[in-house]
């Protein structure tokens, strides 16, 4: 009870609410330009982060992503071009319900679902972390060990339909984070004799790089940054009839809404897959199948809860274990580590209030979608009507100015660039970028906690199976292997048997 | 159209910092914020002290002073960062009791000649814990050791640093080998106190204030300190002396340097800064609540406090074979 009062204490700062206004404003208008993702938002609000209390700099990442999540639907439903890939889902279906003139019950039932979404991974949060926190105190090196690989695989294994797409790019990101000293010995690794280099290469230019200067780079070539967005229609009466819309599907939305928490806090998979498996699942449960697709809104609560839960469930496992859900909290679980407050389960019982708050700045950001979303589709017009050109070279700007200022580094603008070019790569083979910064993030945690545990074990790989949750642990991460490989082998087998009589 | 102008605000500040960054001028230093890098986690004593320290050195020099974690290579990443900064006083640090160690353990060609010492703040001795429900006392301890050499494991940081030099010098002082007890390397006492409280590991040898915590807690129970005298704070606590009846004491040091060639009225601005915080009481509440022992020591005379740390960790360390 008084760590929850000075949780509320914490909250009650003026400065820290202009923090979450700010920050609010600037998702909103993210999510709403097609293009601007709420990875970016969150890549571009780091550098900002640094000169602020821990509390201010997680405050700002949550209310900046929510925001952009749910504001990411407006120009889809109005333009047909999602504003972040989290909406892309059901963007042809709320466009379709634009075109049967429903935009604003379309708008509505996702901002709403949205919300409902939102404040329901919040909750489930705030019981499940405490909750394995405490589980987590026992864990070890070779508990560690496990869960660093788990979140790799899955990294791998759900961030890509193409499993092997996203083991080349995890790869990638291992590669990068062992550049540097080494953490154990202190061997130079990849470093070239180069000073500049053996801290490694910094994460936070290179998230710059991989998230914005890639799309900068990407829409200046493609010569879709000089195309102005189409206008939209002017949208009133948004919460019309979203009540009556809500009641009928109530179903989808806390199907959505468990669905996007438990997406959400697998490694590697975020907002965008939990939206594409819910709209999948909404449609497979229907009674009206048909229907989609032709501007039926079931698909859109449904998904639209998802993506927002999604974004909350991926903070569970990134306070408990420092393993990040999704993109946004592997950069916050950086974030976090700059700023003193490192990931652990140790978190939950010396920085008690300090999670309180994190919990409450959950609800209020997922509250203040109501009112800020509602002004984000009046202000739909204006925003659209940004001119990209200005628009881009801003962010470029913003985002030279945000890698120097980390370490008042060039190499780190280098470093920004190089990434920027790696991502434009990336896309341009259909590479998934995710897993790129999951394994910058869990290459270290994985080598450490192996060696220490190989060290504990006398070298011996069985010292990995011999303490029970280690032991179970390890079978899930094995499982995790061998799944992908028992789909394909079943796959084959039935190409085999279909192939076989004609 | 509010975030345009917001932007355009935020942007023309940043602007405004990069640049500011240019090649300073040491005149009217500081004029921005201070970047103060620590080499260990977050978490840690050297993180706790830096912390403390930096909140008063802000009130002093007028300026933000920003803690900046970096970890790697027992230390070695941030000190090496430290000693390579730029010399414009922008780019300070808290060097560790693992300095007077690098060059002997043959980690680094690196040693308090790379730095402009500004002031020793902190020493704390070194002690030996265990789980709670572990080994009743160090002669105990001893046995088990000496009874299944190799079988208990010990933790509390990297190969080579301070940490392990405490236990290897205790069991080099006993008349038994580095490799009676495996060392278990780390980033940190924090993951080396998350190993002992889950029972992978069975020691942890870290300064006295890094095991307070876990020890009021009821988890950890501390065996002795490596000090030749009980220290005040824990009248509890045996020395290593009393405890097995072997000579072994040592401790750990933290101070506030910058790179070699710091501009000389940097020096003098921080090194008055510096006696004003040791003096400041809220200095002496903060290090005391969290049991941090408080030793100055100020520039001039901290460089040759630091050649005779680096003889004494030397010596101890060619002792007990760590040396390469």
């Amino acid at each position: 009870m008084d760590q929850l009062l000075s949780a509320a204490a914490m909250l009650a700062d003026p400065q820290l609410l202009l923090v979450i206004a700010v920050s609010c404003v600037f998702g909103l208008f993210v999510g709403a330009v097609p293009g601007l993702t709420a990875t970016m938002a969150t890549a571009l609000l780091v550098p900002f982060t640094f000169f602020m209390d821990p509390l201010a700099a997680v405050a700002a990442i949550v209310a900046c992503t929510a925001m952009a999540i749910t504001a990411g639907d407006i120009p889809g439903c109005l333009i047909r071009v999602p504003g972040t890939p989290a909406s892309a889902a059901y963007t042809d279906e709320t466009y379709a319900m634009t075109r049967k003139g429903l935009a604003a019950q379309a708008l509505g039932a996702s901002l709403v679902s949205s919300v409902i979404g939102g404040l329901f991974g919040a909750v489930v949060l705030m019981v499940a972390a405490p909750a394995l926190a405490s589980v987590a105190l026992g864990f070890s090196a070779f508990e560690y060990f496990w869960l660093a690989l788990i979140g790799l695989s899955c990294a791998a294994f759900v961030s890509s339909a193409d499993p092997l797409r996203g083991i080349l790019s995890l790869l990638i990101g291992l590669f990068v984070a062992t550049v540097g000293m080494d953490a154990v010995s202190g061997a130079q690794r990849f470093t070239f004799g180069s000073t500049a280099l053996t801290g490694g290469l910094s994460f936070v230019p290179a998230m710059i790089g991989l998230f914005a200067v890639a799309e900068i780079l990407r829409a200046l070539l493609s010569g879709e940054a000089r195309r102005p967005f189409a206008q939209p229609q002017k949208v009133q009466g948004v919460f019309h009839g979203v009540g009556g819309l809500m009641r009928r599907y109530w179903k989808n939305n806390l199907r959505g809404s468990v669905l996007g928490t438990t997406i959400g806090a697998l490694p590697g998979a975020g907002g965008d897959i939990a939206a594409w498996m819910s709209y999948a699942l909404a449609r497979r449960c229907s009674k009206t199948p048909e229907k989609f697709g032709t501007g039926h809104p079931e698909g859109v609560i449904e998904a639209g809860a998802a993506n927002n839960a999604g974004l909350s469930g991926a903070w569970i496992p990134a306070l408990v274990f420092g393993i990040p859900g999704d993109a946004v909290t592997a950069i916050a679980v950086g974030v976090l580590i700059m700023q003193g407050l490192n990931p652990g389960p140790q978190l939950f019982t010396s920085q008690a209030d300090t999670l309180y708050a994190i919990y409450m700045i959950f609800i209020l950001a997922n509250l203040l979608l109501l009112p800020l979303g509602w002004l984000a589709i009046r202000m739909a017009r204006p925003i659209l009507a940004v001119p990209r050109p200005q628009l881009m070279a801003a962010i470029l700007l913003f985002c030279v100015v945000g890698a120097f200022a980390i370490n008042n580094s060039l190499l780190d603008i280098g470093v920004m660039l190089g990434f920027g070019v790696l991502g434009l790569l990336m896309g341009r083979v259909g590479l998934p970028v995710a897993p790129v910064i999951l394994g910058m993030v869990l290459g270290p945690l994985l080598e450490q906690n192996f060696l220490a545990a190989m060290v504990i074990a006398d070298g011996r790989f069985m010292g990995f199976f011999e303490r029970p949750v280690a032991a179970g642990l390890g079978v899930a991460a094995i499982l995790v292997w061998l799944a992908p490989l028992a789909l394909m082998l079943a796959r084959r087998r039935g190409v085999v048997g279909a192939a076989a009589p004609g | 159209m509010t975030m345009t102008t917001t932007r355009r605000g935020v942007l023309a500040a940043g602007l405004g910092a990069a640049a500011l960054a240019r090649p300073a001028f040491a005149q009217g230093w500081p004029t921005r914020p201070v970047s103060l890098i620590v080499p260990w986690a977050a978490g840690g004593g050297t993180d706790a002290t830096g912390r403390i320290v930096a909140t008063l050195l802000e009130r002093e020099l007028g300026r933000p002073v920003n803690v900046v974690n970096r970890t790697g290579g027992g230390g070695l990443v941030g000190h090496t960062e430290i000693a390579n900064a730029r010399a414009d006083g922008y780019t300070l640090g808290v060097i560790t009791t693992e300095l007077s160690l690098y060059r002997t353990t043959g980690a680094a060609q690196l040693d308090a000649r790379n730095f402009t010492p500004i002031a020793l703040y902190n020493t704390d001795p070194q002690g030996i814990h265990v789980r709670a429900d572990g080994a009743r006392d160090l002669a105990q301890l001893v046995g088990q050791i000496r009874e299944r050499p190799g079988a208990l494991k010990a933790s509390g940081a990297n190969l080579g640093g301070a940490s392990h030099l405490a236990l290897v010098g205790l069991l080099s002082a006993l008349g038994l080998p580095a490799n009676a007890v495996p060392w278990v390397p780390t980033d940190g006492v924090a993951p080396s106190m998350q190993q002992l409280t889950a029972g992978a590991i069975q020691i942890v040898t870290t300064t006295m204030p890094e095991a307070r915590v876990m020890a009021e807690a009821g988890q950890v129970r501390t065996l002795a300190i490596m000090n030749p005298t009980r220290d005040a704070a824990y009248p509890n606590v045996p020395t290593v002396r009393e405890a097995v009846g072997a000579d072994w004491a040592l401790g750990g040091w933290r101070g506030i340097a910058g790179p070699r060639n710091l501009a000389p009225e940097v020096a003098t601005r921080m090194r008055d800064a510096m006696r004003k915080v040791v003096a400041d009481p809220e200095f002496v509440r903060l290090m005391g609540s969290r049991h941090f022992g408080i030793e100055y020591v100020d520039g001039p005379a901290f460089a040759t406090w630091l050649e005779a740390a680096e003889r004494r960790f030397g010596d101890a360390a060619r002792a007990a074979g760590l040396a390469r």
